[in-house]
């Protein structure tokens, strides 16, 4: 191997602490939120405690946190696999030209760059004008939808633009139907992908915020929650709430990077070539 | 097979568009909105100077943010696509700068609080050092923290198409430039930036987008103290003025898409997938 130049020491640098500063805060108020009881909202730490995590879930004025993490992990769950169902659905569709192809595209671009509110706005003027009610569950879900879809269909574009056809011609060329080809060829080759879409769909449903603000109803999702507590709460429980759903962000994002590398693993494994296609 | 997601589509994103367009030219009394047509709603838009300088504040904060975006988002990548050697760790480096847009942005907002305040991190260590005497009032809730929590929110819409880009540019024609004589700021400047920019442009349109459709960053971190056009939507929905913040919001439509619409004459987006 060469040596290194010196651009690359430079580099290094700069990257360790874009890292910093991309981490650093969520880190800070990690810290913070084991303050001791009578600590403030920025250092100096009075002593360290779990008082402000025990204040979480002890029943309090500040609202319904636990009712809102449960509502948005359901949410989260309904537009993670609407994502990946309809992504896919899409994905194939979009191999082929169809009619009116490009306007839905063009509608997908347009959903990924149209303001949040502006969904938010709109939805809920529909649903209220028509005597509907708005519910995380119903305008929530559908709004939310709007943002995790043009993401699982761009991943799907990128997959399927490097998927080798041939598979396919191989298995249709040996007898099998359209629905086995999909079932035992395709879905197999374009699976560990499909984890990504549910990551991006899962993730981005339970922080979202702009367009579940106008669209969720009484029963706040978890981002509505905490955004209500910026403004009457100064105490670190905020904090605690914080590293809370963040260590569970974490989790979740941790638990899909293990089950796409496990699926990676696994198809290597099996001693298939089918992998081969999507590289 | 593309039918769930037009319907999708129609039904929440197509048909609310409509509708505000029709609630724009709506009449609001103080407790309901009533049908009508009638262009008060943007004659009062485009009479108030309020309204500019709204709109330039949006403009600016995208510009900015873009600036610094592009800058770090591409300096990152460069490092991680040509500096870093094994394909394990672009891997891992790359995650690491992606795992913060699948958690909560509000709460990375919130954790600037103790860095940003008038008693947090940045003042007391100015302060511990004497560059300066007294603590700064201009860290939290200004442009400052605006434009702060943008970069800090973003740049990994940069870095990811970037990234993305510079992967798909062949080793070879570096190796090639190099060999004539070419030298590492003439690479860098001839060949790896020509061929990244679709990524750069894709990332660019993430970031302005985002930038100039955002509420809630301007708001929380500048105390209120500023504003810009998805602010002013805001206040109007608080108010319940409906059809004047509808107006408000097919006007930051059509500038967002004309926006894009010209960046997107530089870039195909399905071939750089």
């Amino acid at each position: 191997m060469e040596p290194r130049p010196r651009s690359f020491y430079v580099l290094s640098t700069f990257f360790a602490l874009f890292l910093l500063f991309l981490y650093g805060p969520t880190i800070t108020i990690a810290i913070l939120s084991f303050q001791g009881p009578g600590g403030g909202l920025t250092f100096p730490m009075r002593g360290t405690s779990l008082h402000w995590f025990r204040d979480l879930f002890e029943q309090q004025a500040v609202g319904d946190i636990w009712g809102s993490f449960r509502r948005s992990f359901a949410l989260g769950l309904m537009v993670m696999v609407t994502t990946v169902v309809l992504s896919v659905m899409g994905g194939l569709a979009f191999r082929k030209k169809f009619y009116g192809s490009s306007i839905l595209f063009y509608l997908i671009i347009t959903s990924l760059v149209i303001p949040s509110i502006l969904i938010s706005l709109g939805v809920g003027l529909i649903f209220s004008q028509s005597g509907l009610e708005v519910h995380w569950s119903t305008s929530g879900f559908g709004s939310q939808l709007t943002w995790t879809l043009p993401f699982g269909l761009l991943i799907m574009f990128a997959v399927f633009n490097r998927f080798d056809k041939s598979y396919e011609e191989a298995a249709r060329d040996l007898g099998a139907t359209s629905w086995q080809t999909l079932r035992h060829v395709v879905l197999p080759i374009i699976g560990p992908s499909l984890i990504g879409v549910a990551l991006f769909g899962f993730t981005l449903s339970y922080d979202e915020f702009a367009r579940t603000l106008l669209t969720s109803g009484s029963y706040n999702t978890l981002p509505l929650e905490i955004f209500g507590m910026t403004t009457n709460v100064t105490t670190p429980v905020l904090y605690a709430l914080g590293t809370l759903t963040t260590v569970f962000s974490l989790l979740m994002i941790g638990l899909f990077l293990c089950l796409a590398l496990w699926s990676t693993r696994r198809k290597a494994r099996a001693g298939s070539d089918a992998g081969k296609g999507i590289m | 097979m593309a039918l769930p997601i037009m319907a999708v589509l129609m039904f929440f994103l197509v048909l609310p568009i409509l509708m505000i367009v029709a609630v724009s030219f709506w009449q609001a009394t103080e407790f309901s909105i009533i049908p009508a047509f009638d262009l008060e709603n943007y004659e009062f838009l485009f009479g108030s100077g309020v309204t500019y300088r709204v709109f330039f504040n949006t403009f600016k904060y995208a510009f900015v943010t873009w600036a610094f975006t592009l800058g770090i988002g591409f300096t990152v990548a460069y490092f991680l696509a040509f500096h870093v050697r094994s394909l394990t760790w672009q891997i891992v480096l790359f995650l690491l700068c992606t795992i913060p847009f699948w958690t909560s942005n509000i709460i990375r907002m919130i954790s600037w609080i103790p860095f940003l305040g008038r008693n947090g991190i940045a003042n007391s260590t100015l302060l511990s050092w004497g560059v300066i005497d007294e603590p700064l009032d201009w860290l939290l809730f200004s442009d400052f923290a605006v434009i702060l929590a943008f970069v800090h929110l973003y740049t990994l819409f940069m870095v990811v198409p970037i990234f993305n880009t510079m992967m798909r540019i062949d080793k070879s024609l570096i190796e090639a430039a190099r060999d004539a004589g070419a030298s590492g700021a003439q690479i860098l400047w001839n060949v790896i930036i020509p061929l990244t920019k679709p990524g750069i442009m894709i990332g660019t349109i993430f970031v302005v987008t985002l930038v100039m459709g955002d509420f809630i960053t301007v708001r929380f971190m500048s105390g209120s103290q500023s504003a810009n056009v998805g602010r002013l939507i805001s206040n109007d929905i608080a108010l319940l003025a409906y059809p004047s913040a509808s107006a408000t919001a097919v006007v930051l439509l059509l500038t967002v898409l004309l926006v894009i619409g010209i960046m997107l004459r530089f870039v195909d987006i399905r071939k750089e997938l």
